[in-house]
């Protein structure tokens, strides 16, 4: 068993391995310096060994470590190259690279004889600290049979900023090469300052159980995606109970700011970049998603107004209630007074039935849309990735058309004393630039198959997630109905006894 | 541009001959026949009237009265009122008018201001037609035509027409409900001013006030609240009237506080129903556009709003109908019986005054036989009024407590079948769906 469950698990790879990997980093050599006298007692099916592998992951913190699991302060900055070496050797020993084609493939063969069995459930937000560094904890479940996971059952507590932390090492390593993912919940200035003041009150409640769910839903999203789920940094987000803070997602830091920089160059760069499509399919799908988007935003406002009008049913519903019961105080005609508090309960009653089905409808529905407006983003980036990828193969191209130039223009010159040194330096140019023309142009192919493959995954997922969270509406909308005709069937006897 | 009001029907004017009615009236028992006089000269139907607050009409024969039919005009409503009679001294048996709401509240005013009337609760008047607010929103949807879709347009359109109805049948309701009242009131019903109201053809003249009158309306009513206050003050001695008081006081609070509370909740309804209908809309298109699979389920869940978007509008316009207007109806009610109590009070303190006056007459032994007299009468009064307030009061119970049995039951019985209709539609699309996925 321990054989087995370390091939899948490149945390934890075999100290004495015989595979060859690049050499800037020596995952191995971590593992054997921290990982390796130990490595029985992880195998352990007692959860105290949660905590033993903890002082593991504490020393995983070593500089190596840290290169591995997260790739500098901002994901914005430049196409990170390192992903082919970071990634290769955790996914297994037998692959090189994982982006030639034929490992992907057997990737996918992996995830289909690993069924997808794993659920993550957020719960039990806990306030730690106080004043202005307070921060919610929440429990992070998982619950698992996959062999990817040392337990079948285990949780840790982590904070909002951890959840950021884990997207954005997740987008600086899978964006630019073509996956789709999923975007984080987004950050609330507001409402967590008002969790921090500590006010107990109803809205701050809201707003930490509309966090919670959503945190949970983009975890959900995350596991989904089967390669993302096999990232180190997901697993550990999910396994180890210490996790390092990540700083660099606050808004103000160096590298929030470095952040908006570049995405405000991006946003002048797409304007600029014309591309020839040689694909129709990929105009096709852009458009699709264009307009999806749109319909999609204008869905959701609709469904916002309906949570708030209904919301706003309830609070009247509530105060004509009392009303009512006022009224039936005063009536001194006996039946007609019990009748009309009789009619004051109801509708208290459906008060608390419109409260329901608001948050049925905000959980249900608004929130899947809200979901799918920011996905379609995230979407939108990757297509805008893959036109950079082809910018720069297009740069390359020329640059190495100039080098071309350049030596056919050395042929034709008179000084023979540095003639041979500069055309032997051009020839190396040249050939270092077809060398990075063919790269640029692989890229390039990859990210196109790596996104139309991203695109049928999400479709499917797009289509499984709207159906399951409609019907899940419907029902709800069913169950309010089937309240009211209690409520009012009991009501009616009471009408008729007036006399 | 004003967008005017679909016109429900042509009015049809009777030109009956102008009549001067006599003042012989007979003096005939009447059946109880419970007969909602609902009779329709034989043109094409108007429209299925709301009957918006039952108010036990004991109607009969004699003298039946209703609004065959309405015309809404640009800032008028034109009622055409009609009415069938055995009474001799109308000059034919059925006959019709056209009135306007300034006559209706002309006739009111003068059941007020007619003394002989002191001890009845005189049927609140209709409340003026207002269709402001409908008018406005359909001169915005004017306006904004051009930023949304045809299909939107439309819809948008019906439905604000469907509301310009729905307050139209209301407002012509109100009216009615105001002359059956009077109608059925056994000594308003002999009224000379509501024979002439009924009968005569031509336009009553009745202007509405101008500023002058107005403010003489409003100073009247400052004194009379502030009288009322000083009357109120005053303990009856007799424990019905005394506790009548106390009673109407209070209700007339909480029914207001009601009424207010529960439009509002109505409100809230029909903007959720709203968003209803703009959801079903967007995933119409949605479903149109889509690649995947999900475009059938998207037309279906957009079917199914569509439907269940209906039936919530009907819920809150029935709401509307049987709880709001039932509310206001007796906000309004209450009000008249507590003008009836006034006005019993303040005939009590005249009584009380000239009692007083009589016995510093006769303590000074001048002017003793005119205080007699005068005495005499406010006595006379005093008790007309107790006698006949009595018996309103006790009528006014008995007919609160039918119309909101009425009403409540009606109400319950249609939240029953608007929610199992909505179930039923909500079950059936997830079983399509369910079995389809």
């Amino acid at each position: 068993m321990a054989d087995t469950d370390r091939e899948d698990e490149e945390l934890f790879t075999e100290p004495s391995g015989t595979q060859s990997q690049p050499a800037s980093l020596s995952t191995e050599d971590v593992s054997a310096n921290t990982n390796g006298p130990n490595q029985d007692a992880l195998f352990d099916d007692d959860p105290e060994d949660l905590f033993a592998e903890a002082t593991e992951e504490v020393s995983l913190d070593s500089p190596e470590r840290d290169i591995l699991l997260s790739d500098g302060p901002s994901p914005a900055i430049t196409p990170i190259t390192p992903p082919t070496s970071v990634i290769a050797p955790r996914i297994g020993h037998t692959h090189d690279d994982m982006f030639t084609h034929s490992s992907f493939d057997e990737i996918e063969e992996e995830e289909v004889d690993d069924s997808f069995d794993i659920n993550i459930s957020v719960s039990d937000p806990e306030k730690v600290g106080d004043g202005m560094n307070a921060y919610m904890a929440y429990k992070v479940t998982t619950k698992t049979s996959m062999s990817l996971f040392k337990q079948r059952e285990f949780s840790v507590k982590r904070r909002f900023s951890d959840f950021l932390g884990l997207h954005s090492k997740l987008a600086s390593k899978y964006l630019h090469v073509g996956y789709i993912v999923p975007p984080a919940p987004e950050k609330s200035i507001v409402g967590m300052t008002k969790v921090k003041v500590g006010k107990e009150d109803q809205s701050s409640n809201e707003f930490v159980e509309k966090r919670r769910s959503a945190l949970e839903r983009y975890l959900m999203r995350t596991v989904k995606h089967h390669i993302l789920l096999k990232d180190p940094d997901v697993l550990q987000f999910l396994e180890s109970s210490e996790l390092p803070r990540a700083v660099s997602t606050q808004a103000l830091s160096s590298a929030g700011l470095l952040r908006m920089v570049n995405k405000a160059a991006d946003a002048v760069n797409k304007m600029t970049i014309k591309m020839n499509e040689s694909d129709a399919w990929f105009e096709e799908k852009q458009q699709h998603f264009e307009s999806l988007d749109v319909q999609l935003r204008k869905l959701h406002i609709s469904v916002e107004s309906l949570v708030c009008h209904r919301k706003e049913l309830s609070v009247n519903t509530a105060q004509f209630a009392k009303s009512a019961a006022m009224l039936g105080n005063s009536e001194d005609h006996t039946a007609l007074s019990r009748a009309l508090s009789q009619l004051a309960e109801v509708e208290e009653k459906m008060d608390q039935l419109h409260q329901d089905q608001a948050n049925a409808d905000f959980y249900l529905f608004s929130e899947l849309l809200g979901d799918y407006v920011r996905l379609l983003a995230a979407v939108k980036g990757v297509f805008d990735h893959r036109i950079k990828t082809w910018q720069k193969w297009q740069d390359s191209q020329i640059l190495l058309q100039k080098k071309r130039e350049a030596e056919a223009k050395l042929q034709f010159t008179n000084k023979s004393d540095k003639l041979q040194q500069a055309k032997d330096e051009i020839k190396d140019e040249i050939e270092e630039m077809e060398g990075r023309v063919q790269q640029d142009e692989r890229d390039f192919e990859q990210i196109s198959r790596t996104i139309r493959k991203e695109v049928g995954r999400f479709e499917k997922e797009r289509v499984k997630d709207f159906k399951t969270s409609i019907i899940k509406y419907l029902e709800s909308l069913v169950l309010t109905q089937q309240q009211l005709i209690k409520y009012w069937e009991a009501f009616l006897p009471e009408a008729k006894a007036i006399s | 541009m004003v967008y005017v009001g679909p016109a429900v029907i042509l009015g049809v004017l009777w030109t009956c001959p102008p009549s001067h009615p006599s003042p012989t009236y007979g003096i005939k028992g009447y059946k109880t026949d419970n007969v909602n006089s609902r009779a329709l000269i034989g043109q094409k139907k108007c429209f299925s009237r709301p009957r918006a607050v039952n108010v036990d009409l004991q109607t009969d024969a004699t003298l039946q009265v209703d609004i065959s039919d309405a015309l809404s005009e640009r800032d008028k409503v034109k009622f055409t009122v009609h009415t069938k009679s055995s009474l001799p001294n109308f000059k034919l048996n059925e006959f019709s008018v056209v009135r306007q709401h300034e006559e209706f509240i002309w006739l009111h005013d003068s059941f007020v201001e007619n003394e002989e009337y002191a001890g009845y609760i005189i049927p609140p008047a209709p409340p003026r037609p207002d269709f402001d607010a409908s008018r406005e929103k359909l001169q915005k949807l004017g306006e904004g035509e051009g930023s949304m879709t045809k299909e939107e347009f439309t819809k948008m359109k019906q439905e604000l027409e469907a509301e310009y109805l729905a307050i139209f049948k209301k407002t012509v309701a109100m009216h009615e409900v105001f002359l059956c009242r009077v109608a059925a009131h056994p000594v308003l019903r002999k009224d000379l001013n509501f024979h002439v109201f009924l009968e005569y053809n031509q336009d009553l003249s009745v202007r509405g006030k101008n500023k002058k009158e107005k403010l003489e309306d409003f100073f009247k009513n400052v004194v009379k609240s502030a009288d009322g206050v000083l009357v109120a003050g005053v303990k009856d001695v007799d424990d019905f009237f005394e506790h009548e008081k106390t009673f109407l006081l209070e209700y007339h609070n909480r029914v207001k506080d009601a009424s207010a509370k529960s439009d509002r909740m109505i409100r809230s309804h029909k903007n959720a129903a709203d968003d209803i209908n703009r959801i079903a809309s967007s995933l119409y298109t949605l479903g149109t556009q889509d690649t995947t699979e999900l475009c059938k389920f998207f037309l279906k869940v957009s079917e199914l709003f569509e439907k269940t978007r209906k039936v919530e509008s009907r819920v809150a316009a029935d709401e509307d109908l049987k709880l709001s207007d039932l509310l206001k109806y007796y906000l309004r009610e209450s009000q008249a019986a507590k003008d009836l109590l006034y006005r019993r009070s303040r005939s009590l303190v005249d009584y009380e005054n000239a009692n007083k006056a009589l016995d510093k007459a006769r303590s000074k032994n001048r002017d003793v036989l005119q205080a007699e007299t005068s005495q005499q009468i406010c006595c006379h009064k005093f008790e007309k009024i107790s006698e006949s307030a009595k018996q309103e009061l006790i009528d006014f119970k008995t007919r609160r407590v039918a119309a909101f049995r009425k009403n409540l039951v009606e109400l319950a019985e249609l939240e029953l079948k608007h929610a199992k209709g909505n179930l039923q539609l909500l079950q059936s699309c997830l079983g399509f769906m369910k079995t389809n996925t």
